[in-house]
């Protein structure tokens, strides 16, 4: 709670002076990149998987260009001084994810087995495009709608109540279903919803409100043992709570990703909000805790720990760890520079290549290259958002902030990580590249509100009050 | 609340961080190992993306390639008369992988071998697509089938036919055998029933055991041809005509027990000619307990026991075992005991002898030849050792020869040709209760005193009745029409 009282010789942030650029000439440049750059890619797909430049190339490129013109228009209009990086770099990415979908959707392996399973097969990449629209449309909305985002703050329980109840509507009999294991959709008139992306945003809501109301509190009523702050028992409640939570989780929907992302996520607020390192302490030990207990009983997460153990241990007999040994034979097939847009087999995977193991299609296709340059671009993502946090003014923004870039920063750690077999595998999504509408709404969601935050933190501070005297002057005026 | 901001943002860069470096390890470090791991399908796809190259045996390609459209790999493999030369080919399956000769040399066969990246490269420049190269054998077709033809006429066995003077395999058979075309393609309805059915689980003739290489038989009295060398190199006896001290009955040294021979045949004080020419269990047993063990396996080892053979498919290693005492050697000396041999292993002891002394490596690929038909290698023959010195061989010879001109290998007479041999029935089974195997291994030798061929024969007849099982009987036919079919075709 520093940043505003921060010296100007060692403040870093973002805000610019008095009459700062906006700096969306530079956004509007970046796009044109964002949009060109797919748009290649989408002809390199073609030529290599049928030999011609495909047919909707050009209705492609003017969708994607529409989408990032719409969303370029509103950000000059209802946020002029947001972070210039981050829609290009969420439309890159998105108009990638496309690509990459409708470059699975072209591969014959995949069309016989979605015939062998449901007797027919459709093609990802239009429904993607469609929510694309959908979640660039949401992404105006939050910018149009939500003029200042510490409106949320009003929200604060009432953000507990809507993610507690997105977060076990799968676990409703006739709502949700039960998808290869794990219960974390629910299918709503024909469409399948993962209530769990957007319960990602809706907890940060009620994790800043909560936290900036109790920071002082937790971070000042403790006792001294061991050299650790030990918080006083009544403290405990809500992350204990939150531990709980997230181990119902993890039992009843098998969801290892949500959990450890809504734990982690709480923690890392925390910590941010208290500045207490005992935070981390307790919020490992309690991980750890739910790990051992989790992996005792619950067989999903011993399977996926033992096949990251040994990959190809069990390929020939039980096939749990076909999925995982397929996806790292992708990267290791794929070398240092790929074997090109649409010349991979990362189809072998099977049902789940457009989904949770897209990034293994840019693993054998585009190489060392290809993931280190996503993997940056990420990374950029969270830079900014974390740079839009310490930028922020108020509590409650920095609070968001964090805690969306630090979820952000989570997932793709949690699934590139998984699908390189860095750690267990989670079933989570890759964001804006895997196929699903929930995840590429939720996530323009998420950019949408950094942008709305950074706007507010980069806006030039507002003119300094006039002498106090001349107040006072003015007071007493008749 | 900076302070801990910043150490999140350093926590979420070592987040990626880590993402990279494993991201690094995995496509940079380990990207060859895992492009090359056995799980990894897109080698077969890229194995049969395109026609493989061919086996070619007398100018003849005995493989083929056939386009298929039900999977993601393009090209099958097919076999002409496959069960004839599955001992040689091995299989190239998309569903169940490739041995012998098409995995050994698969490289070349795909086109992957870095022989043949000048090449690759310059095709891929000019947009040509890539082929397989040849491989060449060194088998004679009509021998081969002389020794198939005769095997499946007998039940169960196998046949060696080697050129004495440069180790070529000439025939390589196995029965029974089976059709790696049934098995080639991955459909699951015929392809992955045709495997089930060999396996040896599901068929207790196990027709994919490769008889001729990978399976080792007590080699009986053949073996009493390597103990005869053994006695003449060693000085034993130096004369093939001058009795011998031999006994009859014979006790083995150490035992109380008497050796037996088969029948009531001349062997007391028996010539080593003689001896061989009626097959004396007692004079070579004899023989091997008085060499000792050592002597008799440093013979058995110069004639290729106890090692595996690369041909380059690899043969089981045949036994001779060591520490025996002088009673075990005398059984061992006869073929039994412990004694066991493959059916290439007993043509290599043929062949030396055939071949003056002098034991040529055995090899089956002439050459490899590049998809232009350019060779780029070319098998040139290659001494193994001298298990025998060139006049002891002679004698050698001239024993073998008197036991097909009025011994028991009469059956293997040739008019014409000089053909000298060995029967060998033996026995195996516990008490030796089952019907025993029928050996027979022999040479031709023309007029210009060359020697054209050598073979080894086994016949594991269990159907017959067992005094009709002997080496001369069984065995012998097959080899006199496998050295008739190699001489043939030399004129």
């Amino acid at each position: 709670m520093s940043s505003t009282t921060n010296p100007p010789t060692h403040h870093t942030s973002t805000i610019g002076a008095i009459g700062a650029p906006s700096r969306r000439n530079t956004e509007l440049a970046l796009l044109v990149f964002a949009v060109v750059i797919p748009v290649f890619a989408y002809a390199n797909v073609g030529l290599a998987i049928h030999d011609e430049v495909p047919a909707g190339l050009l209705s492609y490129g003017l969708g994607l260009g529409l989408l990032a013109a719409v969303g370029h228009l509103v950000v000059r209009k209802f946020a002029p001084y947001a972070d210039p990086l981050l829609l290009p770099i969420a439309t890159l990415l998105n108009g990638l994810g496309l690509v990459l979908i409708w470059r699975l959707d072209q591969s014959q392996r995949l069309q016989q087995l979605a015939e062998r399973l449901y007797d027919s097969f459709s093609p990802s990449a239009p429904k993607q495009l469609l929510y694309s629209a959908i979640g660039i449309a949401l992404f105006v909305a939050v910018l149009v709608l939500l003029k200042d985002h510490r409106v949320l703050q009003r929200y604060t329980y009432i953000s507990m109540v809507a993610a507690i109840v997105l977060l076990l509507l799968p676990l409703v009999p006739g709502l949700g279903a039960n998808v290869f294991g794990a219960k974390i959709w629910i299918s709503v008139a024909g469409f399948s919803i993962q209530p769990g992306e957007f319960a990602k945003i809706v907890i940060a809501v009620f994790f800043s409100g909560y936290l900036m109301v109790k920071r002082d509190a937790l971070a000042l009523a403790s006792r001294r043992f061991l050299g650790l702050y030990l918080p006083r028992g009544r403290d405990l409640g809500p992350i204990l709570t939150l531990w709980a939570l997230s181990l119902l989780i993890l039992i009843f929907e098998n969801d290892l990703g949500s959990s450890l992302l809504f734990f982690g996520m709480f923690v890392i607020m925390l910590y941010v909000a208290t500045e207490r390192t005992s935070w981390i302490v307790i919020g490992l030990l309690m991980s750890a805790g739910g790990a051992v207990v989790v992996s005792t009983f619950a067989s999903q997460v011993q399977v996926r720990v033992n096949a990251w153990l040994d990959p190809f241990g069990c390929y020939e007999t039980s096939g749990a760890c076909e999925q995982i040994g397929q996806s790292i034979m992708s990267f290791g097939s794929g070398g240092v520079l790929g074997t090109g847009l649409g010349q991979g087999n990362s189809d072998l995977i099977g049902f789940a290549a457009n989904s949770d193991f897209i990034f293994a299609t840019v693993g054998e296709e585009l190489g060392l290259a290809g993931v280190m340059a996503f993997l940056l671009l990420y990374g950029l993502i969270i830079e900014r958002g974390i740079r839009t946090a310490l930028a922020a003014r108020d509590p409650f923004g920095k609070l968001f902030a964090t805690g969306l870039s630090g979820a952000f920063a989570l997932q793709i750690f949690v699934v590139a990580g998984g699908v390189m077999g860095l750690i267990p595998l989670t079933g989570m999504t890759m964001p804006f590249l895997a196929s699903g509408g929930s995840s590429v709404i939720a996530n323009w969601a998420l950019i949408g509100i950094l942008i709305r935050i950074s706007d507010t933190a980069r806006r030039p501070a507002p003119a300094p009050a006039g002498n106090p005297d001349a107040e006072m002057t003015q007071v007493v005026r008749p | 609340m900076n302070k801990p901001l910043r150490r999140i943002a350093l926590f979420c860069g070592l987040l990626v961080l880590a993402l990279l470096v494993r991201d690094n390890w995995l496509q940079y470090v380990q990207a060859d190992s895992l492009q090359k791991n056995d799980n990894n399908r897109r080698i077969s796809i890229e194995r049969y993306a395109q026609p493989r190259g061919d086996i070619i045996v007398d100018g003849k390609s005995i493989t083929g390639s056939k386009e298929t459209s039900s999977s993601d790999f393009k090209y099958k493999r097919t076999y002409q008369d496959g069960p004839m030369w599955a001992p040689v080919t091995g299989y190239a399956s998309q569903a169940f992988g490739a041995n012998q000769l098409e995995s050994i040399e698969d490289g070349i066969l795909t086109g992957n071998d870095d022989r043949l990246f000048f090449r690759n490269t310059l095709d891929m420049i000019t947009g040509k697509e890539k082929e397989g190269g040849n491989v060449v054998t060194t088998l004679n077709s009509a021998a081969q089938k002389a020794a198939y033809d005769g095997l499946a006429k007998r039940g169960k066995g196998a046949v060696v036919a080697l050129e004495p003077k440069t180790g070529k395999i000439l025939a390589l058979a196995s029965y029974p055998s089976y059709d790696p075309s049934s098995f080639a393609g991955n459909s699951t309805t015929t392809d992955t029933k045709a495997w089930q059915k060999l396996q040896k689980a599901n068929d207790p003739n196990d027709p994919m055991l490769n008889r001729a290489l990978r399976e080792v038989y007590p080699p009986g009295s053949t073996f009493k041809v390597v103990t005869a060398a053994a006695a003449l190199e060693n000085g034993l006896y130096d004369d093939p005509d001058a009795k011998t001290n031999s006994p009859l009955p014979w006790i083995m040294p150490g035992t109380t027990t008497e050796l037996k021979n088969e029948g009531n045949i001349p062997c007391k004080n028996a010539t080593l000619r003689e001896a061989l020419r009626v097959s004396c269990n007692t004079v070579f047993g004899k023989v091997g307990a008085d060499l000792g063990n050592d002597k008799m396996l440093a013979e058995a080892k110069k004639f290729g026991f106890t090692e595996e053979q690369f041909t380059p498919v690899r043969s089981s290693a045949s036994v001779f075992s060591e520490g025996m005492n002088d009673s075990q050697t005398a059984l061992s000396s006869i073929g039994q005991y412990n004694t066991a041999a493959t059916p290439l292993q007993m043509a290599m002891v043929a062949s030396a002898v055939a071949n003056d002394g002098k034991l040529m490596k055995p090899y089956m690929v002439d050459k490899l030849q590049a998809p232009s038909l350019d060779t780029i290698e070319q098998t040139d023959p290659e001494e193994l050792s001298q298990p025998l010195s060139s006049k002891n061989a002679q004698i050698l010879q001239s024993m073998m020869e008197t036991v097909v001109k009025d011994g028991t290998g009469t059956k293997a007479q040739i008019p014409g040709v000089t053909v000298g041999g060995k029967t060998g029935t033996a026995q195996h089974g516990e008490n030796n209760s089952k019907n025993p195997y029928a050996w027979f291994l022999s040479y031709a030798k023309l007029s210009d005193g060359s020697s054209p061929v050598a073979v080894a024969v086994v016949v594991e007849d269990e159907d017959a009745v067992r005094d009709d099982i002997s080496g001369g009987g069984l065995a012998a036919p097959i080899a006199k029409s496998v050295m008739e079919a190699v001489i043939n075709s030399k004129k």
